[in-house]
């Protein structure tokens, strides 16, 4: 999942090196937690949070072996 | 992005020097003469050496197909990727047995992963594509749906002498539905809302 992350957003942005996920699992969701760097917030959210919706839809459609709730949430 | 200095005796033989150094050809690079460099007297008195800067372009083509490789490997999905491209619209057709999973309500996670690709192959590239994405013929079926959808709503519109809205939908299936009532010609249709609740409304 973290994989997944990485390789939709790294080439979106200018700063690869500055992509951070870091994962939270709590008792009924996982949440990740996408950092980037500050330049590139924008390319990882977009017009109207199209992008960051367009990250999510695709993130949401994977398969996990975990019966958990995923999040992502966005810096 | 890879790039290479490199000098010769003339323009030419610093490109060739390039190339070889970047282990390329000519058609993948971009070439910058830094300078032109001169003959000099006889070959030997006042010759300056050519300097070309030598700049290996991004195949943005590549570029798209290896990131949708990875995302779809990367979501557990195996499926088959073809990509055919035409001039500058790049068309890539997905089949595999969990084809659903990418496809998504709606064609929602087909959507936003066309959307993703086409923002990764026109970021900082020169030319400019357009993207599709289809899977297992989603797209032609997606387009029977609408145009039956559109076609029985105009009917709905005539007959209570109302304007009826339609549900928000992307920019080129709302188009699909615009066309073929316009063929038609009983009824006018225009977008109303702004993006992403952008949707089409019947007039009779």
């Amino acid at each position: 999942m973290k994989a997944l992350i990485e390789s939709i957003v790294t080439p979106l942005v200018d700063h690869p090196e500055d992509i951070v996920v870091t994962v939270n699992e709590e008792d009924t969701k996982i949440v990740y937690h996408l950092a980037v760097h500050q330049e590139d917030v924008g390319k990882v959210i977009g017009k109207n949070g199209r992008i960051a919706k367009a990250i999510r839809t695709v993130v949401y459609a994977a398969k996990t072996d975990a019966t958990k709730r995923i999040y992502l949430d966005i810096m | 992005m890879k790039e290479v200095t490199a000098s010769g005796q003339t323009v030419e033989e610093a490109v060739q020097s390039a190339l070889e150094q970047l282990n390329t050809t000519r058609d993948q690079v971009e070439v910058d003469i830094i300078d032109e460099g001169k003959k000099g007297l006889l070959g030997v008195f006042g010759s300056k050496r050519a300097i070309v800067k030598v700049i290996v372009k991004k195949n943005q083509v590549e570029e798209a197909k290896n990131f949708i490789t990875e995302v779809i490997r990367n979501m557990g999905v195996e499926a088959q990727i073809d990509m055919t491209v035409d001039s500058n619209h790049i068309t890539f057709d997905l089949s595999g047995e969990k084809i659903a999973v990418l496809i998504g309500k709606r064609g929602q996670t087909l959507n936003a992963l066309q959307y993703l690709v086409h923002l990764a192959v026109n970021k900082d590239g020169e030319q400019y594509y357009t993207v599709t994405i289809d899977a297992e013929g989603y797209r032609e079926r997606r387009r029977e749906t609408l145009e039956g959808l559109g076609l029985r709503m105009a009917e709905k519109a005539k007959r209570i002498q109302r304007k009826v809205a339609l549900e928000p939908m992307p920019a080129y299936e709302r188009k699909i539905i615009h066309s073929i009532l316009q063929e038609k010609g009983e009824v006018t249709t225009y977008s109303d809302g702004v993006e992403p609740h952008r949707h089409i409304v019947i007039k009779p």
